[in-house]
Parts: structure tokens; sequence; C-alpha cells
């Protein structure tokens, strides 16, 4: 190829391009544009839309001597149910760290995993949980509370019978 | 055949079929039998399999101390894991439950399944650490520098991909280790949050709870999670890591086999035994000027330090095949696999430990999830990956510690390493850390300045002060790789054997409080 000097041009007025290369480069373009898309694509599938797990609303009746200050954690569910004077509550036992289960001891709850530790309210006391513990929403009637562990309220909602 | 061709088609038909040894070797090694260098060279290159092998290899390569095998080890127990993870599919049901008790029958009933499944497991740990040692052998003898920076990618590629295979086996068992091990895991790939949710944004921006829909496919560890975990573990991550061990092989010898120093060839000294070198002249020429650059490889000079690698490099390679296999198999025989309880989500195991190559890690997550999890990592790994392109000097390559500081500047930061590592965990298990001592720190200052990020940043000033101090790049990046792997074998101790109940430090487990 010989190489002929030519007076520098503007970036508005490049250089002509053959009417092959901007074909070939077209294509070429379009080629890896339609790889790029199809593989968008493709990476929507693992992104489900409906989550296959059973219900997080249930329904269940407190003992009938359930001490102050200690939670009633229902077979199978990772909620402690609270009540006191001011009316019934419910935490959750899922540590906001990397979600182990955690423990209720007497002054609040311990974190089997990394230790975090909890006030019997929630708040965190110790270790590398960064948020509180959630509180669900309730919902009482009579002797029955119902329970929806995807929903959260802010801490201190007690519910009245 | 000198001798009369046979007459009739039954004789013709009988002598066929006399020849047929003869005639399936011929057809099956091309290049007939492997006894000159000519046909040793082309027993390699007219071979599919081999022929991701240089045909000569240097007399440099195939000392001891050049590798110490290390990476074809990793390579043999990929394909030791291979060869049982496929056996161990003869009976495995990826489904809750079903999977528990599948790997119990193959424990318990199936004949030699216990066997295979320990040799499974036991060639996974070795694969592990003959990974990292050999990362650590391609850093110590400068092996990452032009050309081979691009192989240190993939090298790099590899180790993760290593990771990740284990790491997804480890759901499968679906056994309360596995579950809570994958369900801390999958927490880490959401922990994103931390940050996001500190600033107020997960609403709108959030990249960590995206990451753990992806990995489970639910909210939650369960029957989705495992079948993408066991996707990932028998199909998807085997073959990402066939690809980049294959372009990882070819780039070893495009990038003209492995390091050696410039004065290899003095070292090594005079060929003791009478190797055969080109005892037959080519027949052809070759005219490849019009598409290579430089000079014909051998015009203007003598031959080369070379040895044909067939028999030299594929017996040492079979060798390694052989011990590692020796070495999965007796520790099969002495270790067990283990199984815990069935999966249960109500209860965590306390403590629930990963595998111990993560333990480190999870020491780091201790502190925070964030931070520990993906932040530190990613640092490391860019840290590693930029080493390459950071140190460009060519003094000390090939030698072992070689460049400027040399063994002292190693001993000297396996000291600091350690020593810093020490310091800091000890201050944080003692006296505890800025939750404990302003417990009204707003998260994001908890988040971003934990033990872990403080042992990252102490490491990097001391690197920096080691290029200043040393003038020199190859100090900073010794410095820096010795602190990593110190600081990663320190806090993998400590998760593993100083860590109990509620991640509590223990000296010994017997100090462990009873259940």
């Amino acid at each position: 190829m010989t190489v002929t000097p030519t007076p520098a041009r503007s970036r508005l007025d490049p250089e002509p391009m053959p009417r092959r290369d901007f074909l070939g480069l077209a294509s070429l373009w379009a080629a890896a544009s339609t790889m790029v898309f199809a593989a968008i694509g493709m990476l929507r599938l693992p992104k489900a839309a409906v989550l296959a797990s059973p219900s997080k609303k249930f329904k269940v009746n407190l003992p009938e001597s359930l001490p102050q200050g200690e939670g009633f954690v229902p077979p199978g569910r990772s909620v402690a149910v609270f009540k006191d004077k001011e009316g019934v509550y419910a935490v959750s036992l899922i540590c906001t760290h990397l979600g182990c289960i955690v423990k209720q001891t007497q002054t609040g709850f311990d974190c089997p995993c990394h230790g975090s530790r909890f006030a019997l309210d929630g708040t965190v006391i110790k270790g590398p949980a960064p948020a509180p513990l959630k509180w669900h929403k309730v919902a009482v009637s009579g002797s029955s509370v119902t329970v929806d562990e995807e929903s959260s309220v802010p801490a201190g909602t007690k519910v009245q019978a | 055949m000198s001798a009369a061709l046979p007459h009739t088609a039954i004789e013709r038909f009988v002598a066929n079929l006399k020849a047929i040894p003869n005639n399936l070797r011929a057809a099956t090694l091309r290049g007939g039998t492997p006894n000159t260098d000519r046909s040793r060279s082309s027993f390699v290159f007219g071979n599919v399999f081999l022929h991701l092998h240089p045909v000569r290899v240097h007399r440099w390569s195939l000392r001891w101390t050049t590798t110490f095998g290390l990476g074809i080890m990793a390579t043999a127990a990929f394909l030791i894991t291979l060869v049982t993870g496929v056996l161990l599919m003869f009976y495995y049901k990826p489904y809750p439950d079903a999977a528990y008790i599948s790997i119990k029958d193959i424990h318990f009933v199936v004949p030699t399944g216990r066997f295979i499944r320990n040799i499974h497991r036991w060639a996974a740990n070795v694969m592990v650490v003959a990974v990292l040692l050999h990362m650590a052998r391609a850093f110590y003898t400068g092996a990452y520098r032009k050309p081979r920076e691009f192989n240190w990618l993939i090298g790099m590629g590899l180790l993760v991909t290593t990771l990740g295979l284990s790491f997804t086996g480890y759901l499968l068992p679906w056994d309360q280790l596995a579950y809570w091990a994958i369900t801390i895991g999958a927490n880490i790939a959401q922990s994103p949050r931390e940050v996001t949710d500190a600033l107020n944004l997960t609403e709108s921006f959030d990249p960590g709870g995206l990451q753990k829909l992806l990995l489970l496919g639910s909210s939650e560890v369960g029957e989705e999670a495992l079948i993408r975990f066991f996707l990932l573990h028998v199909m998807l991550l085997p073959l990402v890591l066939f690809g980049l061990a294959a372009v990882h092989f070819w780039r070893i010898r495009k990038d003209g086999g492995l390091v050696r120093p410039a004065n290899a060839d003095e070292i090594l000294g005079p060929r003791t035994e009478a190797y055969p070198v080109f005892t037959e002249a080519p027949k052809k020429t070759y005219q490849l000027a019009a598409i290579v650059k430089g000079k014909t490889a051998a015009v203007g000079k003598g031959p080369e330090n070379t040895l044909p690698s067939m028999p030299h490099l594929f017996y040492a390679e079979l060798g390694i095949l052989m011990l590692t296999a020796g070495i999965c198999l007796a520790l099969a025989m002495v270790s067990d696999a283990p199984l815990k309880e069935l999966a249960n989500p109500a209860v965590p195991e306390n403590p629930a430990k990963a595998p111990w190559y993560f333990l480190g890690l999870q020491e780091l997550v201790a502190h925070s999830a964030f931070m520990g999890g993906i932040g530190i990592p990613s640092i490391v790994l860019i840290g590693l990956g930029l080493i390459p392109f950071l140190d460009r000097e060519t003094a000390g390559t090939g030698e072992w510690f070689g460049g400027p500081g040399g063994k002292p500047l190693v001993l000297q930061a396996i000291v600091v390493g350690l020593g810093s590592a020490i310091a800091i965990e000890a201050v944080a298990i003692q006296f505890g850390w800025i939750r404990e001592w302003f417990p009204k720190a707003p998260q994001l200052l908890i988040t971003l300045i934990n033990p872990g990020t403080v042992l990252t940043l102490v490491y990097a000033l001391y690197s920096v002060w080691l290029v200043k101090k040393h003038d020199s790049t190859r100090a900073g990046a010794l410095g820096l790789f010795t602190c990593f792997l110190c600081g990663f074998a320190l806090l993998t101790l400590i998760g593993t054997y100083f860590r109990g109940p509620n991640w509590n430090f223990y000296w010994s487990p017997a100090d462990w409080p009873a259940h």
C-alpha cells in the first residue's frame, strides 16, 4: 500500500470511507450487537419473575401463658411473637447480617453465625449486623394472631387485641 | 513386504487379518514409533490431545525447583474430580431431601460410593491448594511479567472458577453444613445492600438483591437454588474451566515456555548425557517467512538447550498425575467426607462454617458483610490483576524471589504481614471494634472502617513504602503478594481453629460451651 500524505482533515470532515469497508464494518457491528443483545436476553431467563416460595403469611394461636419479654416461635417459622400490656408484636429472627436464625436469650437475640447481638426490640448491640431485626405486621383477633413475614413495620408497632 | 502378493482373495483376507495389530498401530500413531527426534515431534503435534504441549521443552522447565509440578498437580486434581464427579452423578438427585438421601446412599450403600465421594472431596481440596501454590510459584519466579501478563490474568480466572466449583459443590449434599454455608454465601452476594440501604438507594438501585436472586432463583435456599448450583457445578463452571485452561496451556507455549532466568543455560551447564539432537535432516523447507515476523527460528543459532517433550515432559507429567492420585486416594482412605443432618432452615449450625478455604473470607465477613465478602476480595483480585502491569521491571525474572529486595524482603514481608494481621485481629477480639466503642456510629462508618479494611490498608501502605525504599516496583509487588498470602493464611487459621459458637474466639474447641 502506498501512502500519500494528505492535508489533515478536521473531525467534521473525515476521510471518505470505501463503500466495501463501510458495509463490512456495518455488518460486523450488526453481528456483534446482535450477539450482545442475545446475551442480555438470555441473562433475562434466570432472573425469576415468580419466586417459588410458600406463603409467608400465617395464623397462629398464642399459648395461654406467654411471659412478658419471652417470644413465642411458631414451629417452622423464623418469627418471635411477643405479647405485653401494649399489645402483640412480631420480631423477625433472621439476622440482618447474613441470614442466620438468631436465638432468643434473656436479654435479646444472639446470632450463632458471626456473633451479632440484638436487644429485645431488635436493635443491634454488637457485631457486624448492619440493621436492626425487622418487625412484622400483625393482626389480632381473639387469641389468634396473623403474621406476615414479608411485611415490615416500624419498630415499636404493637397491636392491641 | 517383499514377499510375493497373495493370489486369492482368501489369502489376502488372511494376510490382512494377521496384519491387523500392525496396521492398527500404524493408523493410530501417525508418525510411527516415537524413537527419533523427528517422530517424537510428530507424535506431539500430530495428536489432538498432546498438541497443547510444546514439541520440545527447555531443560530448565524440567527441573523440580522450577515449578514443583504445581500446575500439573492442579490439572491432575481437576481430572480426578471430573472422573469421580461423573461417577457420583450416577446416583445423585438434585432435589431437596432427595439429594441428601442420595448422598447418604452413595456413602453407605453404593459399592465404592463412599470411597469415590471421599476422593472427589479430597481432589477438590488438593486442587484448591495446588492452584494457590501454583499462583505463588508463578508470582515469586516473576512469571507474570511480559510477555506473560495475559496468562496471569487467565490464571486468576482459573482461581476464581476453581473456588466457584468448590462453593457450588458444597451445597449439593443438602445437609446442615451445606445449607447454612450457602445461605451465608448467598447473603454475601446480597450484601451490597449494606451500602445501598445506608444511602437509602435500595428501592431504585439494588445490585445485591439481583445477585442473590440470580444465584438462588428464589428468596431463600431451596429447590431452585439446588438445581442452579447443580447446573453450575456439573456443567457451566467445568466448561468455563476447560476453556480457560486450554487458553492457559496454549499461552505457556506461545509465550515462550516456562519462565527462566536469562543465564539459565550457564546455570544448567553442558549436557551430561548424550541426548539425540536433530538426528534427521529436515526433508522439506518451510516457507513461513511471509507470515512470521523476524528471522526463522533456527537461523544463526545452535540447537537450543531443549529436549523432546516425548518422553521427557510427558513422563514428568504422568509422574505428577500418579502422585496426585496417590495423595487423593490416601487421604480418601483415612478421612471421610462429612455429612451432617438433613438441612433444617429453622436451626442454623453453630458455628456454621464454610469450607476451609473460605474461612478467611468468613473471618472478614464477621466484621462487615459487604467489605469482607465483596469489597476486600474485589480489591485483592484487582490488585493481583494489576501486578503485571505495574511491575514492568526485568531484573530477577525466572529466579525464585528474584528482583530487588529478594529473599530478605520476603522474610520481612512475612513478619509484617503476619504481625499486622495478628495485631489487628487481637485488638478486635480483645477490645471489640467501632460498634462496641461508639454504639451510635453510623453504619457506613462501621462498614468502611473494620479490621479487614484496616489490614488491607496497612498492606497497601507497606508495599508503597517498599517501592520507595528499594526504588523498585518488583519490591512492592513482592511485599504485597507476600502480605496477601500471610493474611489469607492467618485469617483462614483463625476461622478454622479458633472460632467457636457465635463466632466467638476460643483457644481450643475443648473450651466451647456445652449446648
